[in-house]
Formats: C-alpha cells, sequence, structure tokens
C-alpha cells in the first residue's frame, strides 16, 4: 500500500503557477475528508501546500518559496441555505457568484462587494479584502459565523456553528479570514446573510478639491441617513468622486437621497468661496451655486454635479486585475488626506495612482499601473508608512517587486503572537511558506 | 468565617511584596475579607477566595503583574465588573485576581472618526454618554451597561437586545492594547480599520480572559438614529408570535430587537412591577425599530400587519421615550420578577436556529411538563437566543438536582437543532464541560492548540472555556433570588 491521503495528483503546470512559482502536484479533493487526507499525506511527506479556488488571486500575497502540492479547491463546491435563518454554509470552492444568485432567489445576500471577478467563497475569505459596503453590515469578518478548516496535519477543525449569536469558543475564522491560507485549507464557512434591500440609490458628487472631500465626508458623518457605502475615488490626474450608496424601501430611500444631496449639495457649495483646490478639475460644476454659508440653510437643494441613479457604477468594488495594490488603512477622517498624500507621492515619482475605497471607514486601495518598478512601489509605500497610525500593505505585486524584496507588510503590531500561532498550527510552516507575514524572508533571517 | 479560613497560598505570599511594588500598597488586597468580596461575579454558585487581589491603575501596571506571574507559573484572573453569568471570573485559590476598576478613563472621544479611546474598567454605558453630545453613542448594550465594563464585555464579547442588528463587541473594537500572558504589552489595531496580518482583535475578543488583558480599547461609535419606535404585540399563543417573529424576518425587516416573553413571565412581570402588557397574553413581542425617519415609518407599517395577520390580538406602538420605556419595563423586570414568584432559578443561555424556535419552545414545554419544574421564557427572539428560567424551590430535596436535569436537557435541544451552548453569557467555568457537546475532540485540540500558542504556561484565567479533569465534575449553576447588582439597584438584567 501507498502512503496515505494522496489520491488522483496530477502534475503542476506553468497555469498552475502560484506567485509564478510552479507547483509539483495539483490535487483535487471532492469533499472535506478527501481533504483533510490529502493534508495528512502532504504533512506526512514534508510537502508545502499552497490552494486555489479561483484562481483570482493567485498573485494575492507574498510569493511561496515552495508548492509541493496545489490543493485546487473546485470541488467543494455545495451550498446548503437555511432562507427562514438567514444563513448560508457552503464550500469553499463555491464562486462568490453562484452565491450570490442562489441567495438572491430567496431575496437576500451576503453583503459584501467582492474586489474581484470569478473568485470562490474560500478565496474571498483567505483574501479577506472587501470592498466599500461596510457601513452597515460590516465586512467579512463580521459576517463570518463558523468555519470547517482542514489543518497542515490534515486533522479537520470547525470552530463557531451556523447561528449568528454564538460566544462558544474561540472565533478561530477571525484569524483564517485574511490569513491567505498559512493557518490551514478552508473547507466551508457559514455566513450571517441580510434580505436584499428592495431599493437603492447611487449619489455620484464631484469632489473639486480634497478640502471639498473632507466637508463632505464630514457633513455625511453628522447625518442621519445611514449609507451603506461611502466610497471615494480619486482617478489618476485628479478627478475625485464620492459615491454614496443608500439601501432601504423605495419610498425611504428616495427621501433620504435628497437628504443626502442637500447635504453634499451644502458641504460642496462652500467651494465658491474660492478654497484652493488640488485638483480643480471637477471645480466648474460647483460654480454658480453657494459661496456663502448661507447655502447650508437653503432649502432648494443645491445641486453641484451631483447625480442620483438607481444603479450601482459599473464595476463597483472591483480592483484592477493588473499592477500592485496597496491597501492603505488610515483613520476614517483622514480619507481625503490619505488620497491625496497618495497621488503626491505618486505624481513625485512620475506614476497615475488610483485610490479608491471606503473613505467613511478609512479603507483604502492604492492601484499602481502595471510596469512600476520595485524602487517606485518601495518609495510609495514608504511614503505612506511614514504617516503615525496609518499602515500600507501590498496586496498584489509583480514578480519584479518581488524579485526586488519589497517589504509586503510593513509594520504589524502583534507579529509575534501570530508567528506563535503559526508555529503552533502549522508547524512546519508547510502552508503557503512565505505567502503572509507571519514568514516574510526578513523574519525568517531572524532565525538560526 | 475567620479570615484564617482563607490564608495567602505560600506561592503568591511569596509575589506580595513585589505586587505592593508595582500597584502600590492600596493596590494589593491581602485581607480575606476584602479578597472575600471578589469571591463570585454574577453566577454566584461558583465561590473560590483568590489569592491575592490587584488593583492596577496603568498598562505598566499590568504588564508587571502578568510579568510577575508568567515568571512565577502563579495563575492569574481578570475581572471588570464582575457582571458576567458565567463564573469566567472566579478566581483561583491560589492565583492572583486582575481587577480593572481602577482603570477607568475615558481617554478620548473622537466625533471625527467616529471613535471613542477608553481603559477597560470603563462602565459600558458611560461611552454612550461620554459620546451623547456628538450625537453618537456605543451600540453593544448588555442588560447590565450601567455597571458591565467594557473590557469585560472584549472579553465576553457581550451583545445585547439590539446586537440582531447592531451586532456584538467584537464588531465594534477596532484596537486593543493587550497584555499578553507572557507578560508583552501589544498595540492592536486603532482608530484605522483592518489591522495588517491575522486579525488578532478578532480572535482576542471572547476569548474570555484566556489569551490576556485588554489594557485600551477603542471602540466605533454610531449615529444616533433619527427615529426610533417601540411596538409591543400580544399574542394567545407562543407558535402565534413565533410566526409573526418569521413573518417580520423573512419581510425583509431587520428591528434593532425583537423581544419574546411567554405567559409565567409575563405574570411575573405583571406581579413585579405593573407593567400593564395586555390582559390574557400567553406571548408578548417586542419589537423595536431605528433608522431613518421615512424607513422606520414603513417597516413599522408593516411589522404591525404582519403581527396583526400572525393573530395578535393586541398592539401598542410607542413613539416616545416615556412611552418606551414602560413597554421595555415588563421584559427587562423579568429575571428579577421570576425571582419574586419562586425560591430559586437557573438562568439559561441556549441559542437555536430562529426556525427552530416554535419547535424548541414546544418540546421546552413538555419537558416542563414531564419533569413538574417551571420553566419561563424571556428571551432574545429574532436571534434565536433562549433564556429560560428553570424554576425550583431550594428548599425541597432533589429539586436543585431535577432544575439542572431540565436545564440541560434544554441546552441539549439547542445543540440538536444545531444551536450554540452559550449566545452572550459565555463558557466559562459554568459551560466548559459542556464544549463537548458541541465540538468534537478535535475542535477542542484546535482550541487547545491556539490557546497555548498565547498561554504556553497555562497561567491566563485557567479551567475556563474548555474542558479539563478538574473541573467537570462539578454542577452548573443555580442562581437564588436576584443578582446582587440588580439588589442593589445598580443594574438592570434582561
Amino acid at each position: 500500500m501507498t502512503r496515505q491521503g494522496i489520491e488522483d495528483v496530477r502534475a503542476g503546470g506553468p497555469d498552475d503557477a502560484v506567485c509564478g512559482v510552479v507547483p509539483t502536484h495539483v490535487a483535487r479533493p471532492r469533499d472535506t475528508e478527501t481533504l483533510g487526507r490529502l493534508l495528512a499525506g502532504a504533512a506526512e511527506r514534508g510537502w508545502s501546500v499552497a490552494v486555489r479556488g479561483g484562481g483570482t488571486a493567485q498573485d494575492w500575497g507574498g510569493r511561496p518559496r515552495t508548492v509541493d502540492l496545489l490543493v485546487d479547491t473546485g470541488a467543494l463546491t455545495w451550498i446548503d441555505h437555511d432562507a427562514g435563518d438567514l444563513v448560508v454554509e457552503v464550500g469553499a470552492g463555491t464562486p462568490v457568484a453562484e452565491l450570490t444568485a442562489t441567495l438572491a432567489k430567496a431575496g437576500q445576500r451576503l453583503s459584501v462587494d467582492p474586489v474581484r471577478a470569478g473568485g470562490t467563497v474560500g478565496g474571498l475569505l483567505a483574501t479577506g479584502v472587501c470592498g466599500p459596503r461596510r457601513l452597515r453590515t460590516g465586512t467579512l469578518r463580521n459576517l463570518v459565523i463558523g468555519m470547517t478548516v482542514v489543518r497542515a496535519d490534515g486533522v479537520v477543525a470547525r470552530s463557531g456553528g451556523r447561528v449568528v449569536k454564538n460566544v462558544a469558543g474561540y472565533d478561530l475564522a477571525k484569524l483564517h479570514t485574511g490569513g491567505y491560507g498559512t493557518l490551514g485549507v478552508i473547507a466551508s464557512a457559514a455566513f450571517r446573510l441580510h434580505p436584499l434591500p428592495p431599493a437603492l440609490r447611487v449619489l455620484d458628487a464631484p469632489l473639486p478639491s480634497r478640502e471639498a472631500a473632507t466637508r463632505a465626508l464630514a457633513a455625511l458623518r453628522r447625518s442621519t441617513v445611514v449609507p451603506a457605502a461611502v466610497e471615494l475615488d480619486r482617478a489618476p490626474g485628479g478627478r475625485s468622486h464620492l459615491h454614496v450608496v443608500l439601501e432601504g424601501t423605495s419610498a425611504g430611500v428616495e427621501a433620504r437621497a435628497d437628504e443626502t444631496v442637500r447635504v453634499l449639495g451644502a458641504a460642496l457649495a462652500v467651494e465658491g468661496r474660492g478654497t484652493p483646490g488640488d485638483g480643480g478639475t471637477a471645480m466648474a460644476r460647483g460654480e454658480g451655486h453657494g459661496g456663502t454659508e448661507d447655502a447650508t440653510s437653503s432649502d432648494r437643494a443645491p445641486e453641484n454635479g451631483v447625480r442620483v441613479t438607481d444603479r450601482l457604477p459599473d464595476g463597483w468594488g472591483l480592483l484592477p486585475t493588473e499592477g500592485t495594490l496597496i491597501r492603505l488603512s488610515v483613520p476614517p477622517a483622514r480619507s481625503a488626506a490619505a488620497a491625496a498624500r497618495a497621488a503626491e507621492l505618486g505624481d513625485a515619482v512620475g506614476t497615475d495612482l488610483r485610490t479608491t475605497g471606503s473613505a467613511r471607514a478609512g479603507a483604502l486601495v492604492v492601484a499602481v499601473p502595471p510596469g512600476a518598478s520595485a524602487e517606485v512601489i518601495g518609495l510609495l509605500l514608504e511614503g505612506l508608512r511614514s504617516v503615525p497610525e496609518w499602515s500600507a500593505t501590498v496586496l498584489r505585486a509583480e514578480p519584479h517587486v518581488h524579485e526586488a524584496g519589497v517589504d509586503l507588510w510593513g509594520e504589524v503590531p502583534g507579529l509575534a503572537v501570530m508567528r506563535a500561532i503559526k508555529d503552533a498550527l502549522d508547524p512546519g510552516h508547510r502552508l503557503a511558506p512565505g505567502r503572509f507575514v507571519t514568514d516574510r524572508p526578513d523574519d525568517l533571517r531572524e532565525e538560526p | 468565617m475567620t479570615e484564617t479560613a482563607h490564608p495567602i497560598p505560600a506561592a503568591v505570599a511569596a509575589l506580595v511584596p513585589r505586587l505592593r511594588r508595582i500597584c502600590g500598597g492600596d493596590g494589593v488586597l491581602t485581607d480575606a475579607s476584602r479578597r472575600r468580596v471578589y469571591e463570585s461575579d454574577g453566577l454566584t454558585r461558583h465561590r473560590a477566595v483568590p489569592g491575592v487581589v490587584v488593583l492596577p491603575t496603568t498598562a505598566e501596571q499590568v504588564t508587571a503583574v502578568v510579568r510577575l506571574c508568567a515568571e512565577t507559573g502563579v495563575p492569574f484572573v481578570p475581572r471588570g465588573a464582575g457582571t458576567g453569568l458565567s463564573a469566567g471570573a472566579l478566581p483561583h485559590p491560589e492565583g492572583v485576581l486582575l481587577s480593572t476598576s481602577r482603570m477607568r478613563r475615558i481617554i478620548e472621544v473622537d466625533p471625527d472618526n467616529e471613535c471613542a479611546v477608553v481603559e477597560p474598567g470603563v462602565a459600558n454605558l458611560d461611552v454612550s454618554r461620554a459620546a451623547a453630545p456628538y450625537g453618537l453613542y456605543y451600540a453593544p448594550d448588555p442588560s447590565s451597561q450601567q455597571v458591565c465594563s467594557v473590557g469585560g464585555n472584549v472579553a465576553e464579547n457581550s451583545g445585547g437586545a439590539h446586537c440582531l442588528k447592531y451586532g456584538f463587541t467584537v464588531d465594534h473594537v477596532r484596537g486593543l492594547d493587550v497584555v499578553t500572558p507572557q507578560g508583552a504589552l501589544l498595540r492592536l489595531g486603532g482608530k484605522a480599520p483592518d489591522a495588517p496580518g491575522h486579525d488578532l482583535i478578532g480572535a482576542f475578543v471572547g476569548s474570555e480572559g484566556t489569551l490576556g488583558i485588554a489594557t485600551r480599547i477603542t471602540v466605533g461609535l454610531t449615529r444616533l438614529p433619527e427615529r426610533t419606535v417601540t411596538l409591543l404585540s400580544a399574542f394567545t399563543s407562543m407558535d402565534a408570535g413565533g410566526r409573526a417573529v418569521s413573518a417580520i424576518i423573512a419581510a425583509g425587516v431587520l428591528p434593532s430587537a425583537i423581544e419574546m416573553m411567554d405567559a409565567l413571565a409575563i405574570e411575573a412581570a405583571e406581579a413585579a412591577v405593573a407593567c400593564d402588557y395586555p390582559a390574557g397574553a400567553a406571548c408578548v413581542l417586542i419589537v423595536e425599530l431605528d433608522g431613518p425617519a421615512v424607513e422606520v415609518e414603513a417597516e413599522l407599517a408593516e411589522v404591525v400587519r404582519l403581527c396583526a395577520s400572525a393573530g395578535a390580538f393586541e398592539t401598542r406602538t410607542a413613539a416616545d421615550a416615556d412611552e418606551r420605556a414602560r413597554i421595555w419595563k415588563g421584559r427587562k423586570s423579568a429575571f428579577a420578577a421570576v425571582g419574586r414568584i419562586s425560591p430559586a432559578y437557573i438562568v439559561q443561555d441556549g441559542v437555536v436556529p430562529r426556525t427552530a424556535l416554535p419547535e424548541v419552545l414546544r418540546r421546552i414545554t413538555e419537558l416542563s411538563a414531564e419533569s413538574g419544574i417551571r420553566v419561563a421564557n424571556v428571551f432574545h427572539a429574532g436571534d434565536g437566543n433562549l433564556h429560560p428560567l428553570v424554576l425550583f424551590d431550594d428548599a425541597e430535596p432533589g429539586a436543585a438536582e431535577r432544575a439542572e436535569e431540565v436545564s440541560g436537557a434544554i441546552l441539549d435541544l439547542c445543540v440538536e437543532h444545531g444551536g450554540s451552548i452559550t449566545g452572550e453569557h459565555g463558557v466559562g467555568v459554568d459551560k466548559a464541560c459542556k464544549m463537548p457537546r458541541m465540538y468534537s475532540p478535535d475542535d477542542l485540540e484546535t482550541f487547545d492548540l491556539f490557546r497555548r500558542a498565547l498561554d504556553p504556561r497555562g497561567i491566563a484565567n485557567p479551567d475556563k472555556l474548555l474542558p479539563t479533569p478538574r473541573l467537570c465534575g462539578e454542577v452548573p449553576g443555580v442562581r437564588r433570588g436576584a443578582h446582587p447588582l440588580v439588589e442593589s439597584g445598580e443594574a438592570e438584567q434582561f
């Protein structure tokens, strides 16, 4: 008898590469138990293991040092939906689009905006990044209520459950969410769901300047319209827009949209007094309105170019599929300043950046066009990380950036504890070695 | 009892001079009479006099105390306000009880970043009070919120009546300073979201003091809603009330709270506080809606209609704070009220999928009938979190044991229906032995691997949360009368 666990393994090829590293073997387990046996077999052989879901984030995170076995979750596709309980449990390989379609039939949704098209639920969890609609229902970490994970040694372990309210045991799903599969391979997860809102309004406000953006965000914070998303989109060249998403009943969103137009209009109208803009290209639309602070008490909604539609902009929430992506987290009141700072840094190195994300939460992503040199990426990161309380981590880098050894993570408080957890759950550091901060190269150098 | 009944164990006594140097003379309690004040938390069935009590005032002092424990292998137990209901803060007789009660500063309210930075001993409600001038509040609202501490909320991942819509403590914590069991002071997260690396904040919240002590907490604040409406609907059966709950959820309405009481709970509340709920109600439902006024209006009309079609014979709507308080009065008094109609009772805290509520409630009624043990049901219906109150007379031989059997059987029902053994009170000592009902040995071993990664010597709140052979011969908790803090008027419980 051969050693246990390894069945139906094929040889890896260039199409299977993880950050450019071609795996030796590829396996596609048909269920959680098979996945458990597979990982037990890999453990026995001392194989390094990486995971692929939809293959949309194979170039995210650090580059693995080796991949002996690539686990393809493509067969772990099942959906167990308890519509009455607003709960779903899903196999990790389930495409997010399929889950969304199934839930929509019951008038429900998993309330996150995926940042990649074509991904799976497991990939969504392992990368842990989601888009701007996070203000009412939180992010992925707030919606995962249970998870089944196969450990590095092949043991299948579950935490949480299938009820929303549950404080029994440690919430290990939090550690796996955004953990790039380095603490275990996610086999399935249970989520809290929300009803699909009957109506939607999206306000699109051009922002003539960084000051206007800051004022508009402050005015929105003080209002009680309860947006689902407040997204800042600062495009190359300095054109900035604010997208405010309102969800609710049809009568409700209509009235809230009117109120939001008024709030934004008043905040943007002050621009007429001549505050210098840092972009200025959208100024023209603001002219002719306001000009004094009286505008704030005007009962006639100042439009200031604010458009209201009933659909999300094309490509809502999706991140560019090429180039370097930097996740920039800042105290929310600094969002506009952070986008401006990123642009200044980009200008200084001659690169056009796009910064998008939840301005209300302070959760931004800076997209650098493909081909930017490792030096440019390094300078951007240095500039962003030099501000206290900001953190900048690289979500995706191009091969030459990996090769140059750019620090993708920056300072990570609690790293020693994270490494202790890694050592406990994956003592051989075989799960995606090098892909996450717990074994980035500079840490390995410390070891004897 | 004399002081000599609780001498300080030698290993702890050896630490006292150093503890005094760290926390000051008045920050270390050694008198047995003063230590005994800390012998239990809200679950008074479990008692142990701590070896020594320390009352640090700074993170540096907490760090130094924990380092001393780590160096000597002496266990420590963190304690907030002591309102917990799972004996999670039960002292270790040969350990240090570390109370955060002197760390009560609200360091900052930052309306621009919609957050507050507080020390762990700050009372939950005081955060909302400090935030109110800015039109903000701190959403998690456990029933003990007047006294329970934010640090304790972090340890227990506290919810509250309104967590149906607003989530639990973990959904609101953005930053934590933590002293780990090995004595490292970490600053995780802060005002910015999505701290880099693994989500240690997410794993730490709800870890019941087994992974260390939070010394500084950054919590997100929520804008006060434009409109809040509370509605009370009366039904002639629990089934009808349950149908209304399902219909509300199915209609896509997300109330901030849905609470339910059965006939026995209503009877007790009437006797205690004359809450004047509709006569003849076998079930009342309290539904609270909040948000933008236009949305609340639309949802209110829908909820009233759904309750009527589910069979409500009377529905009252409260629009102002006084009327709302009147509706909530009966619900909030329910636990204490039950204490008046029964000499003793056990509060259970199980969770079932919402759709299993009618079936589970019927089974509880059957269990009650078979055993002759009365059970009053008061619970958070929106999220299936049951708080059955199992009533008995502790003067009657064997009654406590029979009540415990019923209480345990209710938990089994919850697990059988795919639920949880605890929705908000925590595992603590009380349910550590019940963890195997919900988790497999592999699941539990994984929890333990994680715990030992942070606490290799096993000194942080040992014998809590996970089953241990030493622990699992003990009986679950029984309460007599009201919680001491409820009795003294310092807290409500519901």
